[in-house]
């Protein structure tokens, strides 16, 4: 072996810099801080909204004034000032683009940075790309192809302004925005967001995927995704996430509804890397997400996700499994690094016969972070025959980081059977002390087993994003061996 | 005060600290019952204990005290409400020991309480009310040839026990101690037990307990004990009746290279509610915890476990374990579990499982192929499931006893 040891290469990586965190110099039309009933007739106003979209915020927004924000999750933080943010942040444009050409070039800069650029998508992979800047989506490709299908794929404020029906009938339906506090905001304010329907029986030829970036400083990001699935089709529908590096922690709250009709298929899959703030945990993302889904008879509803950023996570991919023999999984990897903290898990609410679920968490927490898993599975009285297996394992690499398990099982029908296992410990040092034997460095075999421990979810990923998740596992735990 | 239960009762007579009694009155007064908004008590309603009108019951007679005794070789103390019964009890204490009721003590013989008596209302409510409780001090290294048996009975109409047991296991020491909780003739009534236990270095202690009340009265039991280095400390929980049960069990693993082992069986019908809570708090490192609990559910009864395992920071080479295996046998028998795991630690190896399901239908037809009938299959299987339980106490007066109580209540033989 060389002499660059172990320690050195921690202090060389400790201040890697975070990947993504550049500012693009775009010029943004921001109103002022704060938030009020006559901020959110603005964004409606901006945005053109019908009537009914208003009253929908108001009554939000009036709600939400009700609540109190939850304390539960195992995360502490400095509670977000609500009338320190700017609630609407959009690149400076004065017309739609009428094709990819018309694009700012210096956003499709920021785009090719992020390595989502359209064109090589375009021609390699044949993603069709959505992609949201501070709130406003910028541009989606790849429309025309997936009109002939009959599948509607856009920015959620066109889809308000082209099928208003369509939108009016299914938002709110999964997550109402009594639902919790944070759903509540983002009904009252959200900016935009992507909006997506396959139509009976349409299987959606390539992956649909939506980027998420916060570029503005002081600014929110609220995006609102809706994706209906009607009978018999299938959408496999990807999610990222990036900000720029900044010492404020800005404040994301999404809300993303998920309805698969019967016999639907909606797999979503989200690689999320917000700024996780640098090593002595300042800045960063504050991540608070509502997910939820519902299926429909022999439906299924997944979701993967592999969540690296973000100073603080809260959130809970959930699945309602409402029709019978619907089938909901959850496969996850969440790693923490430094001060970041993270409480993420699901809920499978069982109501059908015969419904299934799986949920696979793989937490792994470095420095001195705080990661925790936290799942409910709740079978309910007639769901009959219900089927649920979890597993909850849990890394840790430095003895001042913390990993826990909160599981809540509650079962009503004594046909059920549930599945619950959960297991923390270090990686190792007879694995270590193998790989090293065969002349493998340290930090290498510690990215092989860790990559090795999150296979299973991480094969749930569709091809591209599997690549750029083990480049993200590898670069968030590179010198965090304890 | 609020709470309408605590109208007109007497507050205790036992030389309790002065301290402690007003931080338990100042609890009282300012804190309302826990209700399901608290996520310790998520799963577990308690509003109609703050609507009985309870008393303080000086009857301290039993029928025949023969049919309580779980261990005919154990020296035994007899409490009929809380109230020590000198005439039901052994009249001789083997060496080594001292054991005394707490109505006897002197003042300051009583050492400071580790319970928490801030907003914790059963706790406060046991301090301030205590009925009579039980002092056993066992004398460094010493080894206790038969176990002591405390027998607790509940007795007549909306009678109110706050009763609280105190253990000292000295240096080197071992010994075995058997609670036995009954009911006799009782109606809506209501125990509120507290333990104290401190575990010397290198002791042995083990407890077995058993809860035989009724199905119409309540229980709520808080243990918290506190383990000195190269400990053991075994608990053996049997819940087979009571309509409302709640078990505390707080261990904190205060020295290193301890063993914790908890082990829980509950059998439930009719409408019982059973949850059961645990916390092993691992403070240090070099120590392993066991836990086990299994339960079969039928009818309409509910049962709750709430396990959780703390390894602090710095507490390395922890080894925890933790199971919670359920059965349910009716369409209308539910479970709630939350096993729990928070560790700030990496040099650890903690699991927890939890399992929800029914008898295994095949190995039913697979007994029934061989001529059982359908119901001593099914019996066998639970017997089996149980059994994993019942084979970690190693008393077998408490096993026999434990066996017994199964055939009355269930009619399942378990021979």
């Amino acid at each position: 072996m060389s002499n660059y040891t172990e320690n050195e290469l921690a202090k060389d990586l400790e201040n890697q810099e975070y990947k993504f965190g550049f500012t693009s110099d775009i010029e943004s039309d921001t109103i002022e801080k704060g938030l009020s009933e006559d901020v959110i007739r603005f964004i409606s106003a901006k945005k053109e909204e019908p009537e009914w979209l208003l009253e929908y915020r108001l009554t939000a927004y009036r709600g939400w004034l009700e609540m109190t924000e939850p304390e539960w999750a195992h995360v502490h933080y400095k509670k977000p000032d609500f009338q320190d943010i700017s609630y609407y942040s959009a690149p400076n444009q004065t017309k739609k683009y009428e094709s990819w050409d018309d694009v700012d070039p210096e956003m499709k800069a920021t785009m090719a940075k992020l390595g989502i650029s359209m064109e090589e998508q375009k021609r390699l992979t044949g993603v069709a790309v959505d992609f949201v800047m501070d709130s406003v989506s910028v541009a989606t490709s790849f429309k025309s192809k997936l009109k002939e299908l009959g599948i509607i794929f856009c920015s959620f404020s066109e889809a308000v302004q082209e099928y208003p029906e369509l939108v009016r009938a299914n938002m709110g339906t999964v997550v109402p925005h009594t639902d919790n506090y944070y759903a509540a905001l983002n009904s009252a304010v959200f900016t935009d967001g992507s909006f997506c329907y396959i139509p009976k029986g349409v299987r959606c030829p390539m992956e649909l995927s939506t980027y998420f970036r916060i570029n503005q400083g002081g600014t929110g990001q609220f995006e609102r995704t809706l994706v209906v699935a009607d009978e018999g089709s299938y959408v496999s529908y990807l999610e990222g996430c990036t900000a720029p590096q900044r010492d404020e922690n800005q404040l994301h709250a999404a809300v993303v509804e998920l309805i698969a009709k019967d016999n639907a298929e909606i797999k979503y899959s989200t690689v999320q890397n917000w700024y996780p703030g640098d090593k002595n945990g300042l800045g960063g993302i504050f991540n608070f997400v509502t997910k939820r889904g519902i299926c429909g008879t022999r439906s299924k509803i997944s979701w993967t996700q592999v969540e690296t950023g973000s100073a603080v996570t809260w959130k809970y991919p959930s699945c309602i499994l409402k029709g019978d023999y619907s089938i909901g999984e959850f496969y996850s990897v969440a790693v923490t690094n430094n001060y970041q903290q993270a409480d993420t898990g699901t809920k499978m609410i069982h109501l059908g016969k015969g419904t299934k679920s799986t949920i696979i968490s793989k937490g792994i927490s470095a420095g001195k972070s705080q990661n925790s898993y936290r799942g409910l599975v709740q079978i309910h009285k007639n769901a009959d025959n219900a089927r649920n297996f979890s597993q909850c394992d849990s890394l840790l690499m430095t003895d001042e980081c913390g990993a826990h398990t909160f599981p809540y099982i509650e079962c009503k029908n004594s046909s059920a059977k549930i599945e619950h296992e959960a297991t923390t410990s270090k990686i190792g040092e007879d694995q270590i002390f193998y790989c090293l034997q065969r002349g493998i460095s340290e930090e290498k075999a510690i990215g092989l087993i860790v990559n090795g421990y999150c296979k299973e979810v991480l094969n749930q990923l569709p091809m591209e994003f599997a690549v750029e998740a083990q480049k993200l596992l590898t670069i968030s735990l590179e010198g965090s061996v304890g | 005060m609020k709470i309408a239960m605590l109208e007109g009762l007497a507050p205790t007579s036992i030389l309790l600290d002065e301290k402690e009694l007003n931080s338990a009155q100042e609890t009282l007064a300012t804190n309302q019952l826990p209700t399901t908004r608290m996520e310790a008590w998520k799963y577990t309603r308690v509003a109609k204990l703050g609507k009985t009108k309870y008393v303080l019951s000086e009857d301290d007679t039993v029928s025949s005290i023969d049919t309580y005794k779980i261990s005919s070789s154990a020296t035994t103390f007899v409490f009929v409400n809380g109230h020590f019964s000198e005439e039901l009890s052994s009249d001789e204490i083997p060496e080594g020991v001292s054991i005394s009721p707490l109505s006897a003590c002197m003042e300051g013989e009583i050492d400071s309480t580790n319970l928490v008596l801030e907003g914790e209302l059963f706790n406060a409510l046991n301090t301030a009310f205590l009925t009579d409780g039980i002092l056993i001090d066992v004398d460094a290294k010493t080894t206790l040839e038969q176990p002591i048996q405390i027998l607790h009975i509940l007795k007549g109409e909306a009678s109110l026990s706050n009763f609280k047991t105190i253990i000292h296991a000295g240096d080197f020491s071992k010994a075995e101690i058997i609670q036995g909780f009954f009911a006799e003739d009782a109606d809506k009534a209501f125990a509120n037990v507290t333990s104290e236990i401190r575990i010397g270095q290198n002791a042995f202690l083990t407890i077995n307990k058993v809860q035989y009340e009724a199905e119409n009265t309540s229980h709520i039991s808080t243990e918290q004990v506190d383990q000195g280095k190269d400990s053991t400390f075994t608990i053996n929980t049997i819940t087979l009746n009571g309509g409302l049960v709640r078990n505390n069990l707080n261990i904190a693993v205060i020295g290193e290279n301890c063993t914790t082992n908890l082990n829980g069986a509950y059998l439930l019908k009719g409408k019982q509610h059973i949850d059961n809570h645990t916390v092993v708090d691992h403070k240090v490192p070099n120590c392993n915890s066991n836990e086990l609990y299994k339960g079969v559910i039928d009818e309409s009864a509910t049962a709750v476990f709430n396990g959780k395992v703390f390894v602090r920071k710095d507490a390395q080479k922890i080894n925890a374990f933790q199971s919670n295996g359920n059965v349910l046998m009716s369409d209308n028998a539910s479970v709630n579990s939350k096993p729990e795991l928070e560790i700030y630690a990496d040099d650890v190896k903690c699991s927890h499982g939890s399992t929800t399901g029914q008898l295994d239908e095949e190995a039913v037809f697979y007994l029934r192929a061989r001529g059982l009938s359908e119901k001593s299959a099914r019996k066998l299987m639970v017997s089996a499931f149980i059994g994993d339980v019942l084979d970690k106490i190693e008393n077998e007066d408490v096993l026999n006893f434990t066996h017994k109580l199964l055939k009355d209540r269930f009619a399942w033989d378990f021979e």
